[in-house]
């Protein structure tokens, strides 16, 4: 802080002129106003508000002035350099607003190019079907079975009351293993699941089983000698056919929607007895007239044939080694690619299995 | 089995309003399925009326025919009463015969609408019909002359002719083979339909004199019953009527003569097969018994066959004359001259039958019955029907004396508590109401307490077991009221860990930009000569199918990668070269040739046995394969595409792996129907669990697949053992990262893996990162050499590193290098 200045002349110093500074002032002030873009403010910046401009120059006089003058000139310069800095912020966003304006003009694209550089895979809809299915189960607490495709004989007929001289084994064209003697097949349907579930766990089972299936059809539209099922079954004290009834509807109604429910007609399956086949309540035209008449999906049927079920034969429970006087139970099966193509208008089964990308993709990752 | 049901009605009085319709939705929710319904001479409009011809003038044409130029009086039918002049190119009836004629305006089958048209030379007002033309059969050989009591010229047709008639056809599940027969189908209409029932098998029979053809049964097990009756003086060229041949017609048979449609028809309308013997050409008496070693029989459809010990054969003093309820011998078959027919009802085992039809490859309609199951009581009135039917028909007589050899096996008799039906069924049935159904499908109901006991009826050979009477009860109550009723199931818990990682798995590659796909898991041995394998290659030991679909792909495949190449060709060949396909299936790898066992089902397995069951099987694996082709990235406006390569496919396992929480390390291998220099082992720690890379150039050649697929088999159940089922929590250091790159020129076939290895071990504990960059070869290194960068990140956890650190760090990486390979840092 310096003391006052004793050595004062008075003679010597020019006092500023306020006609100067204000002449400063309007000169920055023009110069910000037409500064055309952010270089030309830049270097305004530096002739009108930098260390060198007349403004900072006259500002580091005041101190010469006399007391009686230093006043007015200090506040007439702060004025000045305030105005100018202002202008300078002021123009300064301006003029990035302008920029950035014109740069986001030239940035313009065209979005309509096509970018389809990543590739799109999918999951196979008999696998997520089958995930599906197995969902509803698991949601009402049961699990997930599985078993070999390649199977015992004993497991894929004897242990399912289909015997040697069962008419019922030549309903299934069965693929036999080298040397048939060797009692190995592949399975017919996933209900050995069945069989090896009852061996290996204690009831109460509650389980699902789906998997793949073989028989000696020829492939084409509507047949295929591998195709996919899937099972229920269910052992515990005091099942009953209507437990089946209530559990196939829930499933009917979870896969296509409230109120679709089923029918039973008698059936006859060696494994189970009773036995029933079940319809599915179409799901498109509900069974209603008029839009039944003209209905693709049931043919005008109103019910769509689903698969068989019934009450676990008790010749079953036994060589599963259940105690057929405690333990009821009951099992369903459905196909799962038969339910792909109603549920989803698959007109043809090789479309299911030659692997063309457009079929599945088409599904994607859910279903 | 197709019933009409006008046949049905025959026996069983039905109210006439009711529909076809009708009663096809009630048999099947009593659990004969409709299969389908048919209504053959509806097509049919008439006028269709009854002509007499008045007379018939031959008139030779110029192309050899000659036609003939009828009038024939059709009565008031024509409205004027005035004979109708007509043209008919038949000549099998003269003036005076009754005929059918379909007058102008009348629709015959297919849409054929008759109208007055020129032909020859006359105007031919209508036609006289044939039975071909009326769709009543094949025979095309004249017209149909009407019998001279049939009508009057001008009466309706369509009451004289068996024309129009309403078909159902119903599929008959294997326990219910009594509806194999008219009788079994009208039974259940009356079930149906609470109506009357007349039971056709229900007849008087002449009681066995011992004066009827000699029969000598040697297996009574076999052949529990042989009913034998003698028509003579039968003559052989007497017609089939119309009404019986029409019945036979509907049913799916074809007429052929009067013996044999009498026989078919019977066993239509009882279920009964019955076999008819020229009995001229029977030699002594005719017995039944087991076939023998190197016996041999030709029979009626001309094999010769080779018999099992096992076959029940009937013989006469020739020697075997047919295979018993399956197939008659040619020696003794019915002929165009037989005029003595020995007539055979005979009830055979149905075990037996199955297997001999199995045996020999017969499918019959009598084959059919016989292995289901016959009704064994109705044997006499069986055969006393197709007596009466051959004498009314073909003249001749019948022998008042009947062989009746054996007796039918006793019904069974079941003893189920009272609430059983209701306790299975989940549903309120009252006792009285399961006695009264039990009662109503033919059993003998006796109630004692609590107890419900059934002599179940004869044609009810399927009724053996406690829960077949629930059954009957449950459908006679109706399937429809079956209660809607949800289990309470224990709680679950939810998918096993490896069910939750497989759909992992298949997330995770369709996230990728792969396609899954179902393949069948057949090849053939040319399939894996194209993958290149080795002759002593493990994958070619298979489990081969005894009756494959193709005999191209008889083989269990032990790797996914065929069915994964032919999908690829077959996209290719599609237009879809860009491709990337993968599939999750289980391969068959045998572990020899033990035989599974048959086990007993009369009790739970043993420990021993079952684990020699398991045994037997063969390993199933599931395997992870998956292939790409053509572009990974497709080639656009923004530039080229990227080729997919060998790094695609290993790239593709170890996203696997990384989303399954396992670390996969890679090294270079060879192996088929990989490219030796582009193909690389995966491993888990030190479990090889497959290979990838890019394929051979002859294999995508062979396979038809874009050059330079690239593809990777992996043993999935491997990979799942290893998951990390339970991710700990990383921890990491938020110092600022310190950065060295390195280029360290080495040897060219010093693989990158090994040198990055060598890096981060040298680096130690402060290293965060090893990642190569660059990979260069060209004249700044020496020949036989290659440089390798690598970026190297360092961070601590608990400050700061200071230059001097990561330095010394980075040297000491670069030193083990340079021990260990022979490194040299890159100026
Ligand atoms: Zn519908």
């Amino acid at each position: 802080m310096s003391g006052p200045n004793s050595d004062y002349d008075p003679v010597e110093v020019t006092p500023l002129k306020a006609e100067e500074v204000d002449a400063m002032r309007e000169a920055a002030l023009a110069a910000i106003a037409t500064a055309p873009d952010l270089d030309a403010l830049k270097h305004a910046r530096t002739e009108h508000a930098g260390d060198r401009s007349p403004l900072a120059l006259a500002n580091r006089e005041i101190g010469a002035l006399p007391p009686q003058a230093r006043k007015e000139a200090g506040m007439r310069i702060g004025q000045a350099r305030s105005a100018v800095n202002q202008a300078l912020a002021a123009r300064q966003e301006v003029l990035e607003a302008e920029h950035e304006e014109r740069m986001l003009v030239e940035e313009t694209v065209d979005v309509t190019l096509p970018w389809d550089r990543t590739p799109v895979g999918a999951r196979h809809p008999l696998t997520t079907l089958s995930e599906r299915i197995g969902d509803v189960f698991v949601g009402m607490g049961w699990e997930v079975a599985e078993g070999p495709v390649v199977e015992a004989e004993w497991l894929n007929f004897d242990a399912l009351n289909l015997g040697p001289d069962h008419p019922a084994r030549t309903m299934q064209d069965t693929f036999w293993m080298e040397p048939a003697d060797n009692a190995i097949v592949l399975r017919t349907h996933t209900s050995p699941v069945q069989a090896r579930t009852m061996l290996t766990r204690e009831p109460p089972i509650y389980v699902v089983c789906p998997g793949r299936v073989f028989r000696t059809d020829e492939f084409d539209a509507t047949h295929s000698p591998v195709f996919h099922q899937v099972e229920g079954l269910v052992i515990d004290e005091g099942i009953t056919m209507a437990h089946l009834k209530g559990t196939l509807d829930h499933f009917a109604a979870s896969m296509f929607g409230d109120g679709i429910t089923t029918r039973f007609r008698p059936s006859y399956f060696p494994f189970t007895e009773p036995s029933a086949e079940v319809d599915l309540r179409c799901f498109v035209c509900r069974g209603q007239e008029p839009a039944v008449q003209s209905c693709r999906t049931c043919r005008g049927e109103g019910w769509i044939e689903w698969g068989g079920c019934g009450v676990v034969n008790p010749r079953v429970l036994v060589a599963c080694g259940v105690d057929p006087d405690r333990y009821t139970g009951f099992a369903f099966g459905m196909g799962i690619d038969r339910t792909l193509m109603f549920r989803h208008g698959a007109e043809d089964m090789r479309d299911m299995f030659e692997g063309d990308v457009r079929f599945t993709t088409a599904f994607g990752s859910e279903i | 089995m197709k019933a009409p049901v006008s046949w049905i009605r025959e026996y069983v009085d039905l109210p006439e309003d009711l529909t076809t319709e009708e009663i096809a939705a009630r048999l099947t929710a009593l659990g004969l399925k409709l299969e389908a319904l048919d209504k053959p001479g509806h097509d049919v409009t008439g006028p269709l009326v009854v002509g007499r011809v008045l007379t018939v003038e031959p008139e030779p044409q110029k192309n050899g025919k000659t036609i003939n130029w009828c009038t024939v009086d059709v009565g008031g039918a024509n409205g004027s009463g005035d004979p109708q002049g007509i043209v008919c190119g038949a000549h099998n009836f003269r003036p005076g015969d009754l005929v059918v004629v379909v007058l102008p305006g009348g629709v015959l089958p297919g849409g054929f609408e008759i109208s007055a048209r020129k032909t020859y030379g006359h105007v031919s007002a209508g036609m006289i019909c044939s039975a071909k033309e009326l769709g009543l059969g094949e025979d095309h050989a004249g017209i149909i002359v009407l019998p001279p009591d049939a009508g009057q010229p001008g009466d309706d047709a369509f009451a004289v002719l068996p024309l129009r008639d309403e078909v159902i056809e119903f599929e008959i599940n294997p326990d219910r083979a009594y509806a194999l027969s008219l009788r079994g189908v009208a039974r259940e209409a009356a079930l149906a339909f609470d109506a009357p029932y007349h039971d056709p098998a229900q007849r008087e029979t002449p009681a066995p004199d011992g004066h009827g053809y000699p029969i000598a049964i040697d297996d009574p097990v076999g052949c529990p019953v042989f009913v034998a009756r003698e028509v003579s003086g039968f003559d052989p060229t007497a017609p089939t009527p119309d009404w019986l041949a029409r019945r036979i017609q509907l049913a799916g048979m074809r007429p052929i003569s009067l013996a044999v449609d009498v026989t078919n028809y019977v066993m239509l309308e009882l279920g009964r097969p019955i076999h008819g013997y020229d009995a001229d050409k029977l030699q002594g008496t005719v017995g039944v018994r087991r076939a023998r070693a190197g016996e041999r029989l030709t029979t009626l459809d001309g094999t010769d066959r080779a018999l099992s010990a096992e076959d029940l054969v009937v013989t006469d003093d020739s020697g075997i004359i047919g295979l018993g309820g399956v197939m008659g011998g040619e020696a003794t078959e019915m002929s165009e001259t037989t005029t003595r027919v020995l007539i055979e009802s005979a009830h055979w085992d149905a075990v037996s039958m199955f297997r001999t039809g199995k045996r020999h490859k017969i499918t019959s309609e009598a084959g059919r019955r016989n292995e289901r199951g016959v009704d064994p009581t109705i044997c006499e009135a069986a055969a006393d029907r197709v007596a009466e039917l051959l004498v009314r028909y073909g003249g001749g007589t019948a022998s008042p004396s009947v062989t009746v050899v054996g007796t039918p096996p006793e019904p069974a008799t079941i003893t189920i508590p009272a609430t059983l039906p209701a306790d299975i069924m989940g549903m309120d049935i009252p006792a009285d109401t399961s006695v009264a159904h039990l009662r109503a499908v033919g059993c003998e109901v006796t109630v004692d307490g609590d107890r419900l006991t059934a002599v179940v009826p004869p044609w009810r050979p399927d009724l053996t077991d406690p829960f077949d009477l629930v059954e009957e009860v449950a459908r006679v109550v109706g399937y429809e009221d079956i209660p809607s009723v949800l289990p309470d199931a224990p709680a679950g818990r939810g998918l096993s860990p490896a069910q939750s990682l497989r759909r992992r798995v298949g997330r995770t590659l369709a996230g990728a930009g792969y396609v899954e796909v179902v393949n069948f898991p057949f090849v053939g041995g040319a399939d894996l000569d194209r993958l290149g394998l080795e002759a002593d290659d493990e994958r070619r030991q298979t489990m081969r199918i005894a009756n494959p679909i193709s005999s191209e792909e008889p083989l269990m495949t032990t790797t996914l990668l065929p069915g994964l190449l032919k999908a690829l060709a077959r996209n290719a060949g599609r237009g879809i070269g860009d491709a990337a396909l993968f599939e999750t299936a289980t391969v068959t790898l045998p572990r020899g040739t033990v035989a599974a066992p048959i086990l007993p089902v009369d009790r739970r397995p043993t420990e021993g046995e079952w684990d020699d069951l398991q045994k037997a099987l063969p390993d199933q694996p599931l395997h992870l394969a998956l292939g790409v082709s053509g572009n990974r990235e497709p080639s656009g406006w923004w530039g080229d595409g990227r080729a997919a390569s060998w790094a695609d496919a290993i790239e593709a396992v170890r996203v696997v792996a990384t989303a399954l929480g396992v670390e996969l390390t890679v090294r270079s291998a060879t192996r088929a129907p990989w490219h030796p220099g582009r193909c690389a082992e995966l491993l888990v720690g030190d479990v090889s669990i497959g290979f990838a890379g890019e394929l051979h150039p002859r294999v995508c050649t062979a396979y038809g697949v874009p050059a330079r697929t690239a593809v990777a088999e992996v043993d999935l159940d491997q990979l799942l053992q290893r998951a990390t089922l339970i991710v700990p929590a990383p921890r990491f250091s938020t110092y600022p990262v310190a950065k060295e790159d390195v280029a360290l020129v080495v040897d060219a076939d010093l693989p990158a893996g090994d040198l990055a290895e060598t890096l981060r071990e040298g680096a130690g504990v402060l290293c965060e990162s090893v990642r190569l960059f660059d990979v260069y070869t060209g004249d700044q290194v020496p020949a036989g050499k290659k440089s390798l960068a690598f970026a190297l990140r360092f961070r601590a956890a608990d400050r700061t590193l200071t230059e001097a650190e990561t330095g010394a760090a980075r040297d000491a990486a670069v030193k083990l290098a340079a021990e260990r390979h022979g490194a040299v840092q890159r100026a």
